[in-house]
């Protein structure tokens, strides 16, 4: 009996080990704004790639990020792309403005993905254009280098396409402005705080003994100014804004995608 | 001199007692159910947002193909029926919790998908359709709106997951029975393979 039971139990865990091996994909680190992980691109080609998305943050904050992968691990392209975008977390925090273009040369497949914020901007109808008309011709010529550098040239003329639209997206994400609405949950914040500092301080001063006691029951129980403190300072450091504008690393700003953009196969 | 130190004492420890319950409360995870419950259904909103776009998309592309693929009548009626059917169903927040309604809603969407498929797949035959920049537009459109679709019900199947398990597993069990007696278990997709495909288009 006891042996069937423990039996059971290792099959489900074996069970449960298979299922989350198989939904779980395994993605390429992000070790800068070209990834060649399937080796498909010359070092000159990665530098000069590299230089030119860097110079497109840099104006808009756009993060646009150029992947090679051997292998979709089995999945769509729309898939992966959508789960290595999120996981990357490309473009700002505050706007999703990250573009990413995936191309698997095992299964010939390609896909731009965009992130929610740059939708407007770079709809899938344009994607599709850019990947059927930039992308697709030179590789089906075997010329992957020309076809990523001509497909990310088409998209970054995309990105500038309006000018005063992309002053307007570098200004609203380099200056994170404290909107009216931010202020009001402060305020109560601090009301809150401000009220239980009152109580605490009242019952050590106003109770018999109050001094000896508060002095032993307050370190040792979770004092009121303690936990507000603890929870001010979680309060605050939310919303932060890290772009990949810092020294040599670059990571993701925090971005997401909900699946726009555009794939192709050759 | 006793009696006074337990009036001191206890005038001391009331609102520290208080605080202690509110921190223990929230540490308990009080407030898992009610968030958890408001991420599935903006999740869910969401997945509705989605239908809802391709439901827009498609008279426009019906329009198209018809301009060029007049004796395909069969593939286009079906799908106009489809979209009617679709778009009848009255869905809002409330249809995650209807098992009844939530399966309707599911099957219609499901045999929209397959009409419209159909639809993409006979535009193949029609050189000059698929050389139209209208009719590319809109397909490239109609693609990004089921991949949109595909991965917002994703995120929708995540998020109930969280939620049903937190009314399921202790302690979000003994909340669910006490103080959320009014939050239900949410009904989810069930992917069947065939519903999840994209319309597959070749570009040859």
């Amino acid at each position: 009996m006891l042996r069937r039971v423990a039996l059971l139990l290792l099959l489900a865990i074996a069970l449960a080990a298979a299922a989350t091996a198989r939904a779980e994909l395994s993605f390429p680190p992000l070790t800068g704004r070209v990834v060649d992980a399937a080796g498909i691109l010359s070092p000159q080609m990665r530098a000069a790639l590299e230089d030119r998305l860097a110079a497109q943050e840099a104006k808009t904050t756009d993060q646009f990020v150029v992947a090679t992968v051997p292998s979709l691990q089995g999945t769509s392209v729309e898939d992966y792309a959508n789960q290595l975008f999120r996981a990357w977390k490309l473009g700002q925090a505050d706007k999703d403005n990250g573009v990413l273009l995936l191309v698997a040369p095992g299964e010939r497949r390609v896909r731009i993905e965009v992130g929610y914020g740059l939708e407007g901007v770079l709809p899938d109808a344009v994607a599709s254009t850019i990947i059927q008309t930039a992308i697709v011709p030179a590789f089906r010529a075997g010329d992957f280098a020309a076809g990523i550098e001509k497909g990310a040239e088409a998209v970054i003329e995309i990105l500038n396409l309006d000018p005063a639209e992309a002053e307007a997206r570098a200004r609203k994400a380099a200056e994170p402005a404290m909107a009216a609405d931010d202020w009001v949950p402060l305020i109560i914040f601090a009301a809150m705080i401000a009220f239980w500092v009152f109580v605490v301080y009242r019952q050590m001063r106003g109770g018999y003994l109050g001094r000896r006691r508060g002095g032993a029951a307050l370190p040792g129980g979770i004092s009121g100014w303690e936990w507000s403190r603890g929870r001010s300072r979680g309060g605050f450091s939310g919303g932060g804004w890290s772009g990949g504008h810092g020294g040599g690393g670059f990571s993701g700003g925090g971005g997401s995608s909900g699946g726009g953009g555009a794939s192709g196969s050759w | 001199m006793p009696m006074i130190l337990t009036i001191a004492r206890r005038r001391l420890l009331m609102p520290l007692a208080l605080l202690a319950l509110a921190v223990g409360l929230a540490g308990c995870g009080v407030n898992n159910i009610p968030t958890n419950e408001e991420k599935a259904k903006a999740a869910w909103s969401d997945v509705l947002n989605q239908y809802q776009r391709r439901a827009e998309l498609i008279p426009n592309l019906v329009e198209t193909v018809k301009g060029y693929a007049q004796q395909e009548k069969d593939v286009l009626t079906q799908v106009t029926e489809a979209r009617a059917n679709a778009t009848s169903i009255k869905v809002d927040a409330s249809t995650v919790t209807d098992p009844e309604t939530f399966r309707k809603f599911q099957d219609a969407q499901a045999q929209l998908s397959g009409a419209l498929g159909r639809l993409i797949a006979v535009s193949e035959a029609y050189p000059d359709l698929k050389s139209n920049q209208n009719f590319l537009a809109l397909q490239a459109q109609i693609e990004g709106t089921e991949n949109r679709i595909a991965v917002a019900r994703r995120d929708y199947i995540e998020a109930v997951r969280v939620y049903n398990t937190e009314l399921r597993t202790f302690p979000g069990v003994l909340w669910a029975s006490t103080l959320y007696r009014a939050s239900k278990p949410m009904e989810t997709f069930t992917i069947s393979e065939e519903q999840m495909k994209v319309p597959q288009v070749k570009f040859n």
